[in-house]
């Protein structure tokens, strides 16, 4: 750990008031002390034994919080370990390490019985809506089902489910009695986040839930998730690849790579100001009309698009092998997170650095160029001297 | 091979002349007036037990030498039937009806026997699939497949045939091509896959490309890449391209001309900028509000498109659009609208009133054959008559088709 580090942990409060009075709350720079902290997530390790007594880490120490009525988008390439993340939250599996801290209550410690209490409060909806639901059995049966596992009488269950189907915008009557297979893919995403939804979670998870979706179908479902945030309360973890929807739905976001967090930033301010050079990657990433993105993109990744393999993930920063910017230093030395700007934590040594004006030489930082466009050239400036 | 059309996608298009000036396109035989390929009411139907499914019903459209031309619509709109029926890879069948011919270099390859349309493949046409896996043989080293095929078409022998393959995986940015060739396709990621898919396609120098959802299996950067690389093979080539995608960003940063499908047909077709400046058919507009932005702030409510794709064996009768569309008029629920530009638009009467072109009025247009925006719309967007019908959805509440009108629809 350099000075650095303990320097940018100044606006930190003591360790004693962090969520469940875990004095390890406050080594990582971007968990908040917030009293309304709903979800904790710290140094979550998990790993998977592959055959020949090799290792699958597919993630890695990942740290952040959600508070009450926030969504924290979660993006990177696939297999970086968005969906481990999300699963493991929910303790399916349990992590090999690391805590998951419901209101400070570790998940992980509980009893059982406690624990699938606690799990009540976590719902998770995932990519394929067709195929996450029983084709044998009724929509209304599908989401009684997880009130029935909690005893509710069939009277207050069918209020419920009728209550809950009317929220997603499906009719009861129309819907109760059909079965998956007669309904297309959005709709069956709609009967997916009605069951999510009927236990009255307080966090929903979401792992790609439009990714299969057209894009008109898209619009809807995820304008219903906005509705259903809005109306239940929910706090959110919304797990993408497309960076447009996850920008549009999160209020932050954080960036994922090879097991790890890069990033972590308010969603506009990342987009507009990404500092990591694989933040930075994704994002000219994106096709585009207006520039030519994709040349660049291509000329920022040294690796052809290919990401190590997590069996054997690289020494020191894990992007390394794909970094521009890459040093000795990032070979050796893992970064840590530190606070770039207000709320925005980034994982590097050489952090980018939003350009200056070049022709008015050092005048000082500019956010935007000068015709107001949000992307102004970015440029890796070593951190070390500052 | 270097030269300046090795530029990046988007300096082609500034410098290309809008019409394909003969100049880049010295290909034997195209010339600015001659498409490369032609549709013309291409027709494919498949008899279900269910009923006819009309997966393509009279599309007409066409490629230029070196043009890039998008096809963009929702799944089931018939894009993946089309361009495989317009590569001649749907031939007819018991339960599979054809019509309408396709014209590769002014010769009609529609009607060609498989053994004459073989030889056209390769040399002179070739295509990139979604899955790499599917058009890879698993149990065979990647540098045999692409050796295969430039023996077959170049016919070079052996070690000629295994240089080359080296070469082309280089080209097409794969690392460590030496070590490569003597790989099976599942020892290779998803990306590396795609390349050498494409690097099996351009192996004989194709004057036509395929691209069925090329990238949409493929991550964000991997994607990048792909495109760039198909966007430096197809400038150093001169090659044309046909790119269907679901992806309104990719064809925004990737095509010359876009063709939008709607049920088996054609609905809008554009030069790229043009159509994204001034979409015509409220379809295309609603499909670009449905994308999330990436500027401005979060959290804005999307606008949706209600309902789904018409059922294709039964459309409705009019415009298959109307049970959707925000501007759907009376008229729109009976008489189907024609594909017209709107040069044809002022020819007929004045599209103010419910008259619009006389019913079999103009001849149907070729998805842009010429730079034209033709669009298939009887209030049409940003047009006065497409203002009216708007206004007075809103005013009632609702489309003629019954359609509630949405505050987040509009
Ligand atoms: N062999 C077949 N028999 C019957 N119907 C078919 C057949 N092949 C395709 N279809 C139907 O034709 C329509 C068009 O299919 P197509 O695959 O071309 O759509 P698409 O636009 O490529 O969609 P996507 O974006 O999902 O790839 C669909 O309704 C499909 O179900
Ligand atoms: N049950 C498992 N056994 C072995 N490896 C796994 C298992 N689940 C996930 N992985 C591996 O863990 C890594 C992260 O996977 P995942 O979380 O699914 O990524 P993402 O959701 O970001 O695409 C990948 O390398 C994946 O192959
Ligand atoms: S730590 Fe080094 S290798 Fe990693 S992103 Fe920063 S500069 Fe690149
Ligand atoms: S205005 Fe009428 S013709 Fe035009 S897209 Fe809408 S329903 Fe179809
Ligand atoms: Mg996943
Ligand atoms: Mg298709």
């Amino acid at each position: 750990m350099t000075d650095l580090v303990k320097d940018e942990r100044q606006n930190k409060t003591g360790a004693s008031s962090g969520p469940g009075g875990d004095p390890g709350a406050s080594r990582h720079v971007q968990l908040r002390d917030a009293d309304d902290v709903v979800l904790s997530v710290e140094d979550l390790v998990v790993e998977f034994g592959v055959g020949g007594g090799s290792t699958v880490h597919a993630v890695s120490g990942v740290s952040f919080d959600v508070r009450r009525g926030e969504t924290l988008g979660l993006v990177g390439e696939s297999g970086c370990g968005k969906s481990t993340t999300g699963r493991s939250i929910m303790q399916l599996p349990k992590p090999t390490s690391g805590s998951v801290r419901l209101h400070g209550d570790n998940l992980g410690g509980m009893p059982s019985g406690q624990m699938r209490r606690a799990r009540r409060k976590l719902q998770m909806i995932f990519q394929d809506p067709i195929s996450s639901l029983n084709p044998r059995r009724r929509i209304a049966d599908i989401i009684a089902e997880p009130l029935r596992v909690w005893g509710s009488s069939p009277d207050a269950r069918k209020a419920k489910v009728a209550e809950t189907l009317e929220a997603v915008g499906l009719d009861p009557q129309l819907v109760a009695d059909r079965r998956p297979h007669q309904f297309s893919g959005g709709q069956c995403q709609r009967i997916s986040i009605a069951r999510a939804l009927v236990l009255e979670p307080e966090v929903l998870i979401c792992d790609e839930p439009v990714s299969a979706l057209d894009v008109s179908v898209q619009a809807q479902i995820l304008n219903l998730l906005e509705e259903m945030k809005e109306r239940y309360q929910l706090t959110m973890i919304f797990i993408s690849h497309d960076l447009a929807v996850v920008r549009n739905i999160s209020d932050r976001v954080a960036v994922m790579y090879l097991g790890k967090l890069c990033e972590i930033a308010p969603a506009v301010e990342l987009f507009d100001r990404p500092r990591h050079h694989y933040s930075s990657l994704l994002l000219s990433s994106i096709p585009s009309a207006d520039q030519d993105a994709t040349t660049s993109a291509a000329r920022l990744d040294r690796s052809g698009g290919e990401m190590p393999s997590p069996v054997s993930p690289p020494s020191g920063c894990r992007f390394r092998t794909r970094c521009p910017a890459a040093t000795e230093r990032c070979a050796v030395e893992e970064p840590l997170m530190r606070q770039v700007g207000d709320g925005h934590f980034v994982a590097c040594h050489h952090p980018l650095e939003v350009a200056e004006v070049v022709a008015s030489g050092a005048e000082g930082s500019v956010e935007r160029s000068a015709d107001g466009t949000p992307d102004g050239a970015l440029r890796p400036v070593a951190l070390e001297g500052v | 091979m270097t030269s300046i059309d090795a530029g990046p996608a988007d300096q082609r298009r500034d410098t290309r002349p809008p019409a394909a000036g003969s100049a880049q396109t010295t290909a034997p035989g195209a010339t600015a007036t001659r498409p490369l390929l032609e549709v013309d009411q291409l027709r494919v139907h498949f008899a279900t037990p269910a009923g006819l499914v009309r997966a393509v019903d009279g599309v007409s459209l066409s490629v230029r030498a070196g043009e890039v031309l998008g096809v963009v619509g929702e799944s089931g709109s018939g894009k993946t039937v089309m361009s495989r029926r317009a590569m001649g890879l749907v031939g007819p069948g018991t339960t599979t009806r054809l019509s309408g011919t396709v014209r590769y270099d002014g010769t009609e390859i529609s009607a060609l026997p498989p053994a004459e349309l073989s030889k056209l493949w390769g040399s002179e046409m070739a295509m990139i699939l979604q899955d790499p896996m599917t058009s890879l043989n698993p149990v065979k080293r990647v540098g045999e497949q692409i050796g295969e095929s430039l023996r077959r078409h170049l016919g070079l022998d052996r070690a000629a045939a295994h240089q080359r393959a080296v070469q082309l995986l280089r080209s097409v940015g794969l690392s460590e091509p030496e070590r490569r060739v003597r790989q099976y396709p599942h020892e290779l990621s998803g990306g590396m896959r795609q390349r050498v898919t494409i690097a099996i396609a351009l192996s004989c120098d194709p004057r036509l490309l395929f691209a069925d959802e090329p990238t949409t299996a493929l991550d964000v950067t991997v994607q990048a890449q792909i495109l760039e690389l198909l966007a430096r093979q197809q400038a150093e080539h001169r090659m044309a391209m046909m790119i269907v995608t679901h992806d309104l960003r990719v064809v925004r940063g990737h095509t010359d001309r876009v063709v939008v499908m709607y049920a088996g047909k054609v609905v809008e077709a554009a030069p790229t900028r043009t159509l994204f400046a001034a979409p015509r058919m409220p379809y295309t507009e609603a499909l670009m509000n449905a994308v999330p932005p990436l500027t401005g702030s979060n959290h804005a409510v999307l606008r949706v498109i209600p309902g789904r794709p018409p059922n294709l064996l039964a459309p409705p009768p009019g415009c298959a659009f109307a049970p959707r569309c925000a501007s759907a008029q009376e008229r729109c629920l009976t008489e189907m609208p024609p594909l017209r530009s709107a040069a044809d638009l002022a020819g007929a009467s004045p599209g103010g009133s419910a008259a619009g072109a006389p019913a079999g009025g103009p001849a149907p247009a070729i998805a842009g054959t010429p730079d034209d925006h033709v669009y298939r719309c009887w209030y049409p967007v940003g047009t006065e008559a497409g203002d009216e019908a708007r206004r007075t959805n809103i005013e009632r509440g609702h489309t003629a088709a019954g359609t509630p009108i949405l505050a987040e629809a509009v």
